[in-house]
């Protein structure tokens, strides 16, 4: 049986992670590829790098960043930030990673999308997308629109629409997070990830909100969701209890959830 | 001598696979071409992407001939990933591609009204020999259907029970990403590099 995957999301600026609270007030964390290992060991499923500075500083990904990581953990991982064209997936994907996710990038030139899974299969590209709730249902029928560059942009779309779209393009699997949810380690937006599995037929990915083992359990019991993202739960130094990922699956294999656990 | 031979295409994650080899303390090489696989003790053939673009990257090396003669003749010890293990079959339908032919049988898509496609994930692999069971990543849209079933060396269920690995003498092929599959798929590929 395909089990639930936990994604740790690390946003990288010069190598090393840093944490966030709603995409502002970054704190220095670790170098990417030490805390990548000991995520690795602890039974973390996949990784996502966002490399945040590379959009607003309009430079390429961090790739040694990326061959370092690649070396040292030996499960899937996916690289964000920065890439805008064939020749930056290309780099990505030769220096190790599994996977490329595009998300402001793939809004201005949605073609990326077809391009990157033409060239190197579907399975390569993650369509990425930061929603917000938008009242204004004539314009955003979902109820969510788009935002972009780090989610301070509204791209006027609407979410679920957007969705399908990357999706029709050639998207492989879809990481929805929740602009609202970011940060407030008050679980997961739920009704979005129902309206978004309803919608389309890729894996989806959960992501925002993850402040305790019962979101995993909740955003895993209540909606078809495939994998779901933690990060401050797993290393945030704000947090007074940090989890492994280990002590997560443990508490999701004893809620009955199908998960990848060994000894 | 273990001479490990790494065949680098366009499409492949070759670079993957050296990592995963490197760990185990092993050295490997890149073969770009069918003189690059002079000497090889093993052969190991990864992949991403899709049958037609695998076999397309094949053709362009111009490396099948020699392949064939190392692995069918020869038997020098062959592990084929993913798409690597898909092209040993008789026939893709991804793209509607004729494929080696080395196995019989041939590849399906999954069935998308039942379950997502792709398959992406961990996912518990059986082996039908003493090879220890366990969770291996997988990321798939097509599967073989092996027709002889002494080819078949493990099974997983995705919505149907599925090929999940095949061997025959010298020819080794798991649908799993071994070398993305932690310390189990280190652990599948030290196995192979040791035969």
């Amino acid at each position: 049986m395909l089990t639930r995957r936990l994604i740790a999301c690390f946003d990288i600026a010069n190598g090393r992670v840093t944490k966030a609270v709603q995409f502002q007030d970054n704190i220095d964390v670790a170098p990417a590829d030490v805390l990548a290992s000991e995520m690795y060991r602890a039974q973390i499923d996949e990784l996502i790098f966002y490399d945040i500075y590379a959009s607003p500083e309009k430079r390429q990904t961090d790739i040694e960043t990326v061959k370092k990581v690649a070396a040292r953990v030996f499960i899937p991982f996916t690289v964000g930030g920065g890439v805008r064209d064939l020749n930056d997936m290309y780099e990505v994907l030769k220096a190790g990673a599994e996977k490329i996710s595009v998300d402001s990038a793939a809004v201005r030139n949605p073609e990326i999308i077809r391009d990157g899974a033409k060239a190197f299969g579907s399975q390569c590209v993650v369509l990425s997308t930061q929603v917000k709730r938008d009242p204004d249902v004539g314009r955003f029928p979902s109820g969510y629109q788009v935002y972009i560059d780090g989610a301070r942009k509204a791209a006027g779309l609407d979410a679920i629409e957007w969705l399908k779209r990357g999706e029709a393009l050639g998207a492989g699997e879809i990481c929805l997070n929740s602009i609202d949810n970011d940060g407030t380690l008050n679980g997961y937006d739920i009704p979005l990830m129902k309206k978004a599995e309803a919608a389309v037929r890729v894996p989806l990915i959960a992501s925002g909100g993850a402040g305790k083992p019962e979101h995993l359990a909740d955003v895993f019991s209540q909606t078809q969701t495939q994998a779901a993202i933690i990060s401050s739960m797993l290393y945030s130094p704000r947090l007074k209890k940090n989890y492994t990922p280990k002590e997560l699956k443990e508490y999701l294999s004893e809620k009955g959830v199908a998960i990848r656990l060994f000894v | 001598m273990t001479v490990i031979k790494i065949i680098d295409y366009k499409a492949g994650n070759a670079p993957s696979v050296m990592h995963a080899v490197t760990h185990l303390g092993l050295q490997a090489e890149f073969a770009r071409s069918a003189d690059d696989l002079a000497g090889a003790s093993h052969i190991i053939l990864p992949g991403v992407g899709s049958a037609k673009a695998t076999m397309d990257s094949l053709e362009e090396m111009q490396i099948i001939t020699t392949l064939e003669r190392l692995v069918l003749q020869e038997k020098i010890p062959f592990l084929g990933i993913c798409v690597g293990l898909q092209i040993l079959f008789e026939h893709s339908e991804e793209g509607d591609q004729k494929c080696l032919g080395w196995l019989k049988g041939n590849v399906k898509r999954f069935d998308n009204a039942r379950v997502r496609v792709p398959q992406m994930g961990w996912n518990e692999v059986r082996f039908t020999d003493d090879t220890e069971s366990g969770y291996f990543y997988y990321v798939n849209s097509y599967h073989a259907i092996a027709a002889e079933s002494t080819d078949i060396w493990a099974t997983s269920d995705y919505g149907e029970k599925f090929t999940a690995a095949v061997k025959r003498d010298n020819i080794f092929a798991v649908q799993f990403h071994t070398e993305k599959s932690g310390e189990a798929g280190l652990t599948l590929l030290r196995r192979f590099l040791s035969c």
